[in-house]
């Protein structure tokens, strides 16, 4: 190969999605002891976050007086493969929505309750509660005719540069994943550890407050939660991990 | 009450050294931050965290601000009776929180 076709050939590498031979799940760029905290679900601190949805699960609420379990069952039964496959189109409404949404979606519309608020202790609750029974299943979000165009604008958001910085998502976690930020291991930003709980947060927090702080980081204004902008950057990220096992609820630093 | 895992093993030979290993949900608010409009969060802490065996203490830790939220705490007690042993964590409002497991030694 000339120098300029080997120039080319970097240029297209370096520029682009990982390499699916490449892609892993960002368990593997943590440390040791990181991992080991995940593995071990009696020292799992996102696992406190579990024994917590699993109460909720038989709590009744609302109007209605029901609980998850009156008509989901055993969650671990029903809810299994159920994190893998969001976000998922919900053709009553006519948008995508992530499984947070669909769970407040439950309350509101089934157990006529109100809905929790983002970030509130019960709503991680049941949501780590609901995709730790996805554990080790691959992720596999539907791409069809009413997903494809939520694929597409999740697409654009990763790919676009944002903020007083002006950072692309494509930029840190395409092209230099596995590489230092300031001391830190760029991860390859894969949401198949959600919700985890982020060492640096000392609680476990959603994917859509991790997609913020992102958003933050590069200075820009960070799209509110339960925006369409996020959930569709959701599915793309979901998307873009096929395959890979949710591992709900992570560690991560 | 507080979410919490503690792991004991179910049985062990007698003389055998476990390894106990505990994890509590909790703030662990240190006292030193300030709110959205700089007033002050006040301290609220677990502030002492003790382990019987058999109504027996075998180990105790006195715990400050610098511990983490959800504190993970693990020990090694040597398996003498079989019996139960309770965790207790104390917290700065002076509730208690206590989590026991049996053991059966052989």
């Amino acid at each position: 190969m000339t120098v300029a076709t080997t120039l080319v050939a970097l240029q297209m590498v370096s520029a682009g999605e990982i390499a699916p031979a490449d892609r892993r799940s960002d368990y593997s760029l943590m440390s040791r002891d990181n991992q080991a905290m995940q593995d071990d679900d009696r020292a799992n601190p996102g696992m406190l976050w579990v024994l917590e949805g699993e109460k909720l699960w038989t709590e009744k609420v609302g109007s209605s007086a029901q609980s998850c379990a009156d008509c989901h069952g055993r969650a671990d039964d029903t809810m299994k493969g159920v994190a893998a496959r969001y976000p998922t189109f919900d053709p009553a409404r006519g948008r995508l929505v992530d499984l947070e949404q669909r769970i407040n979606l439950c309350r509101t519309d089934h157990q006529h309750a109100a809905p929790l608020a983002w970030e509130d202790h019960g709503l991680l609750g049941l949501t780590a509660y609901v995709a730790s029974q996805s554990r080790g299943l691959p992720t596999n979000v539907t791409v069809d005719d009413s997903t494809r165009p939520h694929l597409a604008a999740g697409r654009t958001l990763f790919t676009q540069r944002q903020g007083q910085i002006n950072l692309s998502c494509e930029q840190c976690h395409d092209d230099h994943w596995g590489e230092r930020l300031g001391g830190n291991i760029i991860p390859q930003g894969h949401p198949n550890g959600f919700p985890i709980y982020r060492l640096e947060w000392q609680s476990l927090g959603s994917l859509q407050r991790r997609l913020r702080n992102c958003m933050t980081a590069v200075r820009a204004e960070p799209y509110p939660y339960g925006s369409s902008e996020n959930v569709d950057l959701e599915f793309y990220l979901m998307w873009r991990a096929r395959g890979l096992p949710i591992e709900a609820p992570a560690v991560r630093p | 009450m507080a979410q919490a895992l503690i792991k004991v093993p179910a049985q062990a030979k007698r003389g055998e050294v476990i390894e106990i290993k505990t994890l509590i949900s909790h703030q662990m608010e240190t006292g030193y931050r300030r709110g959205p409009s700089g007033e002050a969060i006040p301290r609220d802490i677990i502030k002492a965290f003790t382990c019987t065996y058999n109504d027996t203490e075998v180990f105790r830790a006195e715990l400050f601000p610098a511990i983490a939220a959800n504190p993970f705490l693990s020990f090694f007690v040597v398996a003498t009776e079989s019996g139960v042993i309770t965790m207790t964590w104390l917290d700065d409002d002076g509730s208690i929180q206590k989590e026991s497991a049996q053991i059966r030694v052989d």
